[in-house]
């Protein structure tokens, strides 16, 4: 029989050494997958993890990297922080939109003025966009108890309305010839984010995604309240013994994860995506939950995360092209990745006693 | 400094069978690649963009090489797509959606030597930056003529994605007709504000029906109101869109509209491979091969098809445009004078029912 | 029966329709919910369902077939989150998130060669009498699934509330450690939960692929399981409120598409965010008259349990 035991201490053998394994695991069985389907898997494998960080384009798919993975990271730390806490925001995708609307709308109110103040006004409206969006469910969840998982989640719905209308309604491009979708902020340099250093795929949304993960680290280990928010997901009876107020924790939650995914919609609409149109929204609020626990609620790790998860999209959109692969076999082979990713964290924490050989 | 390199690398890279400023120079191989908003299994728009890639490939054998991406959404996404495609030595690049715009003039800057076609666009910010799009209006107007000689309750319906102008004229366009040939016919349009949400576009038709509509024109993807319409027994009866849809025949499909993009893919590599290649702003319609009617079955009565088909052969030939005045717009003010026909910008920026139709345009 | 241009019956008629899918795929996530485990996988579950169910009716030409290799198909994936989550104590939020981003993947997979094939139809259970004015269309003029999403939970209701089973489910869901004192195999009854809920949910997804659209496309349940999922929270984790949720969202997402179809006068896009608002609306009320249904969770939900003796 096989036992799991607990080990004391965490092991850093496999703290380090399970993203490795479990990437090495998804090559094998999605190789299977890949030769069943008829393509040659070496190659696949190849050109998904190796290509856009060492192949022949890599100089411009590193940076690519950079622009996929700055949102994810952005959005999955603040989610991070409430998820410590207990506090489960699954709206951020409905943040992030509220974030672009309203930063977009105030820099397209004053198109075509030029003026240096015009993108960090943009920027904070991002941040309160969001913020308030997230502020619906943290406040029914304080004044009337209601499970802020539903209202978060319902709240992205909306959102998504509400974008379709200002896509086709109020932020309409007056020069668009009637179709939907905004002004393309890359021709108004003034609300613009563009890349910062050429080539690099560095834009104000990558930076301030490492200044946030920075920010968190040392929120969650210097500060007081971090201390609270650790306390209260691991031991919410202690916290309450320790004067943590639970409500106030909500509401801090819910406005900095808000505020953060709000702030990556802003970065996001007025850089690589330019413009609010009625699909704009790739679902990055939702794959940031995956990246904010692949990373294990840590900003260290939520960093790392964004990056594999990043690698994996842009590889994997190489792959389909020049393989012919349908981008569900991508999509499946994501999936795969993730499933080994999250199975063997579990040798981070426990060792197996009698028949080691049988489950790895 | 990066950015010169991957400048440097490209005109390195591509400037094989083409020099800059002059495409009249022929190919013997070309590698054309197609951009995808969907999955190839949507069974509409992504899947005839690609039969008509695969058209493509059957026409040149080994002279053409396709790629293609699927699900690749609009914005940065489609930028990277575009950037890697003309890395990757495509020569022509087809982007099939209406979002992919910027990306694709933006791209373009970039590649000077790699051809562009934008679906349903109206940017050529480049001279390698081509759009093509097809005239469905022209296929709404024989839907409408089949529609309101077939309404038994003088209630037609319309299931509408969002308002933007390629929805609004096929809606304008169906009504006018229907009117037409039966002037006591009401139109009632449901928005789904989705492009594709089956169960939700089930439900749309199903609130059409119950409402006493008993002739269903959908511009949303799928074929749920079709099914909808099938469980009705042949009291109501609904067209094919994007594809055939030939599984519900002969009703309550008793018509379609098919987006047949094959001809013009084959035009224009051809015209790569010849070297008479030249910037294009295309929009085909019946005529052209663009829009097919799909076959009109045996469910219309027989004078009713013959009208039908009379109206889609003047379109053809060019004798008859589906926007001839005297057409008011909703509001009553004149739009058309007698005799008159839409210039194609007021068309493609068509923010307005005409007169007759009932409710308001979402704003 | 007319109220506003909008035909009452038939009104009720479909809406019975529409919450079908989600109905289930909610019924199975709440005793999935109720043992414990948060499995945020329904979506994929559907799907899967939804191309295993289609590809089954067709080949066998079976609708009842089709619902159970739609079933096996739910719970199939629904296997790989058992394994993950309660053999490897992997992170039940993120595992059911990989869940739907593969449960997706393989279904169109699965799903090519499907596209544009009409599956067998599933009948009326009760024939002519749905001819019936009024009662008719409302109560007996459905096919079998409608009444099956009724019964599954009334079911589930009667075994969680009434028998023995139920309750070793709600022990294990409120107290993991304490059902596992007990002697109550808490990995094996959470795995068979798990098992349930993915085969309510393939159902669900069957339901869409078979009756509801009829028709396979690539992402054909289009965010249903999203719904289900809030619903089961909209509930307070009791059955019959799962059918009060699924019916009101239902109604409403069917009913303000009537209200277009009727010409009224209030602007489509906020007609478009009425199902998502009434619900927010209705559990607020809810949850501030009662004080504290929100706090019904079952304790140990989402919590992974390790029998460390």
């Amino acid at each position: 029989m096989l036992r799991l035991e607990k080990r004391p201490i965490p092991s850093r053998f496999w703290l380090y050494g399970t993203p490795v394994v479990a990437v090495i695991l998804t090559m094998i069985f999605g190789g299977l997958l890949f030769a069943l389907m008829g393509v040659n898997p070496f190659a696949v494998i190849k050109t998904i993890f190796w290509d856009p960080l060492f192949g022949e384009f890599a100089f411009y798919l590193r940076g690519q990297l950079l622009v996929k993975a700055g949102p994810l990271i952005l959005i999955a730390i603040g989610l991070s922080l409430g998820f410590r806490a207990g506090i489960w925001n699954i709206g951020a995708e409905g943040q992030y939109i509220m974030g672009a609307i309203v930063g977009a709308a105030v820099g397209l109110a004053v198109f075509p003025t030029e003026n240096r103040l015009i993108y960090p006004v943009m920027v904070l409206a991002g941040a309160l966009g969001g913020w308030a969006w997230a502020m619906i469910p943290a406040i029914l969840k304080t004044r009337f108890n209601t499970n802020e998982i539903l209202v978060s989640l319902m709240l992205v719905y909306v959102a998504q309305t509400i974008l379709a209308k200002a896509s086709t309604g109020f932020l309409k491009n007056p020069e668009g010839m009637g179709f939907p979708g905004s002004r393309n902020f890359s021709s108004f340099p003034a609300a613009a984010n563009p890349e910062l250093i050429a080539g690099s795929g560095l834009h104000w949304g990558g930076v301030a995604a490492f200044v946030v993960a920075v920010a968190a680290w040392v929120l969650l280990s210097r500060h007081i309240i971090g201390f609270q928010i650790r306390l209260s997901g691991q031991a919410p009876r202690a916290a309450r013994f320790a004067g943590v107020a639970p409500q106030r924790l909500v509401v801090l939650c819910m406005g900095l994860s808000g505020a953060l995914a709000g702030l990556a919609g802003l970065f996001e609409v007025t850089g690589p995506a330019g413009q609010i149109s009625i699909d704009f929204n790739v679902g990055y609020g939702f794959t940031a939950i995956i990246v904010a626990f692949l990373g294990r609620l840590n900003p260290l790790g939520i960093v790392l995360a964004g990056i594999l998860m990043a690698l994996t999209y842009v590889g994997g959109e190489m792959a389909s092209t020049n393989l012919g692969l349908p981008s569900a076999a991508i999509q499946v082979f994501q999936g795969m990745l993730l499933f080994f990713l999250l199975a063997l964290d579990l040798f981070t924490n426990y060792r197996l006693r009698f028949g080691l050989r049988e489950i790895a | 400094m990066l950015r010169r390199t991957l400048l440097a690398t490209a005109a390195l890279g591509l400037s094989l069978g083409l020099s800059t400023g002059a495409f009249a120079a022929g190919m013997d191989k070309v590698k054309a690649c197609f951009v995808y908003v969907g999955p190839i299994g949507d069974g509409g728009w992504t899947f005839q963009h690609h039969q008509g890639a695969l058209e493509l490939q059957k026409a040149y054998g080994d002279k053409v090489e396709i790629a293609w991406q699927e699900n690749v959404p609009e914005g940065a996404d489609a930028e990277r797509v575009l950037t890697q495609m003309a890395l990757g030595g495509c020569n022509i690049i087809f982007t099939t959606s209406f979002g992919y715009m910027d990306a694709t003039n933006a791209v373009a800057a970039k590649f000077p030597n790699v051809m562009f076609e934008h679906a349903t666009g109206f940017k050529r910010e480049h001279p390698n930056v081509s759009t093509y799009n097809a005239r469905f209006y022209e296929g709404r107007a024989v839907q409408g003529t089949i529609a309101g000689r077939m309404t038994k309750s003088n209630k037609i319906g319309y299931i509408g994605s969002f308002p933007i102008p390629e929805v609004i004229m096929g809606i304008n366009s169906y009504y006018l007709h229907a009117k037409k040939v039966n002037p006591n016919v009401e139109l009632t349009v449901v928005w789904a504000y989705t492009w594709f949400d089956p169960a939700k576009e089930a439900d749309s038709a199903k609130a059409l029906i119950d409402a006493g509509v008993d002739v269903i024109a959908s511009h949303t993807d799928s074929t749920a109101p079709l099914a909808e319409a099938a469980k009705t027994n042949g009291a109501v009866v609904g067209f094919g869109q994007a594809s055939d849809m030939a599984e519900y025949k002969p009703s309550p499909r008793v018509s379609s509209i098919i987006d047949n993009w094959g001809p013009y893919y084959v035009k224009r590599v051809g015209a790569l491979l010849d070297g008479s290649y030249a910037q294009a702003d295309a929009w085909e319609g019946i005529a052209g091969g663009e829009v097919l009617i799909g076959e009109i079955t045996d469910a219309v009565p027989a004078d009713v098809k013959a009208e039908a088909e009379a109206m889609r052969d003047a379109i053809a030939a060019g004798t008859y445009h589906p926007f001839t005045g005297p057409i008011n717009k909703q509001d009553g003010s004149p739009w058309l004078a007698e005799g008159q026909t839409a210039p194609d910008g007021d068309l493609l920026g068509m923010a307005f029912y005409v007169e007759g139709i009932q409710g308001d345009i979402p704003k | 029966m007319d109220l506003g241009g909008i035909n009452l019956v038939t009104l009720v008629a479909s809406l019975m329709v529409a919450a079908v899918p989600i109905m289930l795929a909610a019924i199975g996530e709440l005793v999935v919910e109720k043992s414990g485990v948060l499995n945020l996988g329904v979506e994929g579950m559907m799907v899967m369902g939804a191309i295993c169910g289609f590809i089954a009716a067709v080949n066998t030409g079976s609708p009842v077939l089709g619902f159970v290799g739609g079933a096996l198909g739910g719970a199939a994936l629904a296997t790989i989150f058992a394994l993950l989550t309660l053999g490897f104590l992997a992170n039940q939020v993120a595992t059911g998130l990989a869940l739907t981003l593969f449960g997706l993947g393989l279904s169109s997979l699965l799903g090519q060669g499907y596209n544009g094939i009409k599956p067998p139809p599933t009948t009326a259970l009760f024939g002519p009498l749905g001819e019936i004015p009024v009662i008719g269309p409302i109560l007996l003029g459905h096919d079998w699934m409608v009444y099956v999403s009724i019964l599954v939970v009334a079911l589930v209701w009667w075994v969680l509330k009434f028998t023995r089973t139920g309750l070793i489910i709600r022990a294990v869901g409120e107290s993991h450690d304490a059902a596992h004192a007990l002697g109550y195999k808490v990995a094996r009854i959470r795995f068979l939960c798990i098992l349930f809920g993915g085969a309510m949910a393939g159902l669900g997804g069957a339901y869409v692929s078979l009756v509801r659209v009829p028709q396979w496309v690539d992402g054909i349940t289009a965010g249903a399981g999203w719904i289900a999922l809030a619903i089961v929270v909209f509930a307070s984790w009791k059955p019959w409120r799962v059918l009060l949720g699924a019916y009101l969202f239902g109604g409403i997402s069917v009913l303000q598409l009537r209200l277009q179809a009727a010409g009224s006068a209030i602007p489509v896009e906020y007609l478009s965010m009425a199902p998502y608002l009434i619900t927010i609306l209705v559990l607020v009320i809810m949850s501030s008259g009662r004080g504290r249904s929100a706090l019904n969770a079952p304790a140990a939900l989402g919590q992974n349990f390790h029998a460390s003796r």
